[in-house]
């Protein structure tokens, strides 16, 4: 059992990180790591929604029809989203604002459809619950870590607050490309630690 | 909040240069990324998105103004919005398998894909949000369809060209692509002078 535990930790964080080693979830990742605050709050709803429908989902798993799963899969998805989107609207007004449509948009995240698939259809509940929870937080570490360098850069503040010392500004890592970049290069020196890992760590 | 006094058309252009699903808003990126690698099927893939984006957003909009408004159900609003998109797709499918089987040859199997694409169901929350008129719905869907279709052309045709190409290791496949996109992404910023409507 805490093997499995382990394997499960590892394997989300890392080994098959939903965002730079399945790509997956890619669409509410860039849009919302301008901001530390915003991509706190996103990651937060989808680790929420990740854990919790991949314990339905294992729950049900031996009821669901196998020819309309997907169709049963987005509905249970749905209804966690609604919840937190009801819940962000009237906590944080602000912040459900300024994520707009992304909220709604976690519904379609490959992430939540690839774990429910790949893992919470073929184990047990409790199990489930936690490869959805560490699938959620390998996308927070990400997130989090694209948001602080757009953040610091682009505004010259973490988490709202200013760093204390004055820098010109880099104007691009507010605007839609740089989230681009930033992702390539985070996939670059992650792929390149993986795959030779005492050089890679000598030269970073 | 969009004011609705914006010219339909100026959300057209808008929809396809300025405010690129792709590129600015960052919608369909799971399908953009995986099925980019080939000219051919990618625009087949962006013609089908193009397409059922304007269906959907269209029958999106009456459902919204005159089922889900009336009877106070904005709260169930996303589960009826995915329930449509699912339900169009597959009644998409079977009226191309009748009525034009050369059309679903060519598109048939990009259909299920698309009931998970992000962008489809991004543009109907963006007309929900910014309570688009009946047209500007018509208009806005259409155009961001074919910003779609453009930006996973270009990138397909980017990646054909550059296959054989030599890359730094460990920057092949995902990340390459995301630097491409990013370079186009910042050549269509050139755009946002054009018009300004969000």
């Amino acid at each position: 059992m805490t093997k499995e535990v382990k394997t499960v930790i590892y394997r989300n964080l890392w080994k098959d990180n939903p965002i730079i080693r399945q790509i997956l979830g890619i669409c509410s990742s860039l849009a919302v790591t301008n901001l530390m605050i915003n991509s706190l709050v996103m990651s937060a709803g989808v680790t929420f929604a990740l854990a919790l429908s991949g314990f339905t989902i294992s729950l049900l798993r031996n009821y669901i029809p196998p020819r309309i799963r997907m169709m049963v899969f987005t509905l249970i998805i749905a209804a966690y989203v609604i919840f937190v989107d009801i819940i962000l609207k009237a906590q944080l007004p602000e912040i459900s604002k300024a994520l707009g449509p992304y909220v709604g948009l976690i519904i379609t995240n490959c992430i939540l459809m690839g774990r429910m698939e790949a893992f919470a259809a073929k184990n047990k509940p409790f199990i489930s619950m936690l490869d959805g929870l560490f699938a959620g937080l390998g996308y927070t570490f990400i997130l989090m870590l694209i948001a602080f360098v757009r953040e610091f850069l682009g505004f010259g503040t973490i988490f709202g607050v200013p760093v204390g010392f004055e820098f010109t500004k880099w104007t691009i890592m507010v605007t839609p490309p740089a989230a681009f970049f930033l992702l390539a290069i985070v996939i670059w020196i992650s792929t390149n630690i993986m795959n030779k890992r005492p050089k890679a760590k000598a030269s970073a | 909040m969009s004011s609705p006094a914006i010219n339909p058309i100026l959300i057209f252009v808008a929809a396809i240069f300025t405010s690129n699903m792709i590129l600015t808003n960052f919608l369909g990126m799971c399908s953009y990324i995986s099925v980019s690698s080939e000219y051919k099927t990618a625009s087949g893939l962006g013609k089908a998105v193009t397409m059922v984006s304007v269906v959907t957003a269209v029958i999106s909009w009456m459902m919204y103004h005159w089922v889900i408004v009336p009877l106070k159900l904005e709260y169930l609003q996303y589960i009826i919005f995915i329930i449509v998109i699912a339900a169009i797709v597959q009644i998409i499918e079977m009226a191309l398998d009748r009525f034009s089987p050369d059309l679903h040859m060519k598109l048939g199997i990009f259909l299920p894909l698309i009931t998970v694409n992000c962008a489809i169901l991004g543009i109907i929350l963006f007309m929900v949000i910014r309570q688009y008129s009946f047209m500007q719905t018509l208009l806005f869907s259409f155009g961001s369809g074919l910003g779609w279709l453009l930006a996973i052309q270009a990138l397909a045709a980017i990646r054909e060209k550059m296959a054989k190409t030599k890359l730094p290791p460990g920057l092949e496949g995902p990340g390459i692509t995301f630097i491409i996109t990013g370079i186009m992404a910042l050549a269509f910023i050139g755009f946002s002078g054009m018009v300004a409507v969000q």
